[in-house]
């Protein structure tokens, strides 16, 4: 049994034995999961341990926190020790204060007599303890569930609007012959030059002048029309056969049906492509939020958790928790649609 | 483009499905005041209903900007409105560029924007090799016939898509002084180390940083690239008893070349315009050692007291112009690529 697991393990494509090239490739790729994952990885982990165990140097691997027990006669939890006591006997004892190098201590089935014990005879009793305040505090006590709520909408609403204009602009594109087509063409390849970075104080003023300050509009609209999304759609639709559109003209459908009814159902999987990046740009959008977003209540998740950071004391197990919560959701989508994006992404050398 | 379509189709109908009901309704109600439009202006003037919401889109949020951003650059004061800032000609550039010696940051009169571009320029030659050489070899590896290609082609890409300040607060979280890291330095017995007080290892760590967050992009370029070479130029060379390392040489090399030049200009353009990851693992700090060109843009504008829209527009309109001119060889390496 294992004899065969152990063949089937070391079997290699192609049926050739095993050559030097092959384990250096697999430890680079071992080394690769570990470089790639653990800090994932540590940061989930480090995100359900209470505070007082994110300071413990050097840090435990799991989530550790130190047993409590409740004992008669006092009024505050007390924390629980396993002590080797003079006599070579181990007892699980309660500590009730310490002085100095001596720790007064309770045994919690006798909570009458105290006990002196060495500070070194005793270790702590440790288990497994997820903190999930750290998760459920920001959301209820800070704004948290706020700015998720924002970056949700923002990702939302924009990533729809994105779909029309650019699927309207495509079509008109691919489809049509008119006067002026390749000067709009030329607009759009042109705006593939200028990166919302170095237009940063000038958006901000139009944004102004619209009145859209401090609302969720001013990071919706200025990246809605995207000469990634026209080129890709664009690329798609003119792959649709003509004979369907003139079809549809001889049966005296308007040009907006053509678009929605039959352009628009044939270019799903281009749009998919577009949707899935519209929400990877907008989910982890920062510059310009960063820029335009000044009022807190306005603030989207990457913002708030920029924020939360630069503070004097960083509470870093609300920080940790909150950085997960703005991790999940990509890494849902990624899951599940892993294939998807990598070769949507690869064909068109965009992200 | 064309491997791009043969998308699952499932993936591409279950969103769909959800938003075909919406969508429908949305149809319906649109209908009759487009045929009404139609009829009024002609079929022939249709494309441009069409094309009318991105161009307006575009013309607010990049053209317009564009223009005001050279009036900007040209303009002094304070206020935001163009009709309320006073004609400056080239001062604002002027004041950029006036260095004692442009090797040296301190003898120039905006001694951060020099700061900027020199930390900037240290950046992005790092990061190029370092990008180039780690993403070439993992897609030099996961060419190979291995086991599981798929899945340790996701793992070197899913940081990909994290966002930034996420990619900085996991790293941060690692290298402060009691993290894992020092942890583990302690440990082997050496010493901890402040890794963000230390401008070296500050700016090792911004390039360490941008190359995990993004060499996974780079490596499935660079794997489409291989992969697209044909199979029995090896098998000739294996025929022949060609060493690897001269197969590598001569043939690898040669072919994947186009696509290497690509990387090589996307990691530039990415490069000069880096800002989120290092903003929020470093701050720009520590003094001003990691305060790149755009970070010192958005300080200009927005995080300063007095917020200097002049002098931003001209440091904007100087990268702008960098852009430009490597956008411009990057459309024309990929245009000779794919024809």
């Amino acid at each position: 049994m294992t004899g065969g697991l152990l063949r089937l393990l070391t079997l290699r494509r192609g049926g050739r034995g095993w050559h030097w090239t092959d384990v250096a490739s697999y430890a680079y790729l071992a080394v690769g999961v570990l470089l790639m994952f653990g800090p994932v990885l540590w940061l989930v982990l480090s995100s359900f341990k209470t505070p007082s165990a994110l300071l413990e140097f050097p840090p435990s691997l799991l989530p550790m926190a130190q047993a409590e027990v409740r004992v008669e006669g006092y009024p505050q939890p007390l924390p629980l020790f396993t002590v080797t006591m003079e006599d070579g006997s181990v007892r699980e004892l309660a500590q009730v204060r310490r002085i100095g190098i001596a720790a007064q201590m309770v045994d919690p089935k006798e909570p009458a007599k105290t006990i002196r014990v060495p500070v070194d005879r005793r270790t702590p009793v440790r288990h497994l303890a997820f903190a999930v305040g750290n998760y459920t505090d920001p959301l209820t006590q800070f704004d948290f569930l706020r700015y998720l709520r924002n970056s949700l909408v923002v990702t939302v609403v924009a990533t729809l609007i994105t779909l029309l204009i650019n699927s309207m602009a495509a079509y008109a594109l691919s489809v049509y012959e008119f006067r002026g087509k390749s000067v709009a063409m030329l607009g759009v390849i042109g705006t593939l030059m200028i990166p919302i970075t170095i237009i940063l104080a000038p958006v901000y003023l139009v944004v102004t002048k619209l009145g859209f300050v401090d609302s969720l509009w001013a990071v919706i609209l200025p990246g809605a029309a995207t000469p990634t999304g026209v080129f890709l759609l664009r690329q798609y639709m003119l792959t649709i056969p003509r004979d369907l559109i003139e079809a549809a003209r001889m049966d005296k459908a308007s040009e907006w049906r053509i678009y929605a009814r039959i352009v628009m159902p044939l270019s799903l999987p281009a749009l998919a492509v577009l949707a899935i990046f519209s929400v990877m740009w907008r989910w982890n959008d920062f510059l310009w939020p960063l820029a335009v977003l000044t009022k807190t209540e306005v603030h989207t998740l990457p913002i708030a958790l920029n924020a939360f950071q630069g503070e004097l004391q960083t509470q870093w197990h609300y920080l940790l928790a909150m950085t997960v919560v703005t991790l999940l959701p990509v890494a849902l989508v990624f899951a599940f649609l892993q294939r998807f994006i990598t070769s949507g992404i690869a064909n068109t050398g965009m992200k | 483009m064309t491997d791009m379509m043969r998308l699952p189709e499932a993936a591409a109908r279950r969103p769909a499905g959800l938003v075909a009901g919406g969508a429908q309704a949305l149809m319906r109600l649109t209908d009759p005041p487009m045929r009404a439009l139609q009829r009024l202006i002609g079929a022939a003037r249709m494309p441009y209903v069409f094309l009318l919401p991105n161009l307006v889109f575009f013309g607010l949020f990049v053209f317009l900007p564009i223009a005001i951003n050279i009036v900007f650059s040209m303009t002094g004061g304070t206020a935001l409105y163009p009709a309320e800032r006073p004609y400056v000609g080239a001062e604002q550039y002027a004041r950029l560029l006036d260095c004692g010696s442009y090797l040296d940051p301190g003898s120039c009169q905006e001694d951060l924007f020099w700061r900027g571009v020199g930390n900037t320029l240290t950046f992005t030659v790092f990061q190029m090799v370092a990008m180039v050489l780690f993403s070439l070899g993992t897609a030099l590896v996961l060419n190979r016939p291995i086991r599981a290609r798929g899945f340790f082609r996701a793992v070197y890409f899913f940081p990909v898509l994290l966002s930034p300040v996420v990619v900085a607060l996991i790293w941060k979280w690692i290298l402060q002084r009691d993290g894992l890291l020092n942890a583990a330095l302690t440990m082997a017995g050496g010493q901890k180390i402040l890794f963000f007080v230390d401008p070296g290892w500050a700016m090792f760590w911004s390039v360490f940083v941008s190359v995990w967050a993004h060499m996974g992009f780079y490596t499935l370029i660079l794997l489409a690239g291989l992969q697209a070479i044909p199979r029995d130029v090896y098998e000739a060379a294996e025929m022949d008893g060609t060493r690897p390392w001269r197969v590598f040489h001569r043939i690898t090399l040669p072919l994947l070349w186009p696509n290497l030049l690509v990387v090589l200009v996307l990691v530039l353009i990415r490069s000069v315009q880096v800002f989120d990851e290092v903003f929020v693992l470093t701050g720009g700090g520590p003094g001003t050692a990691t305060v790149m060109i755009v970070q010192y843009i958005y300080t200009t504008a927005f995080a300063n007291q007095v917020q200097n829209f002049g002098l931003a527009g001209a440091a904007s309109v100087l990268l702008g112009a960098v852009l430009f001119v490597l956008t411009m060889v990057q459309l024309f390496l990929t245009r000779r690529r794919s024809s």
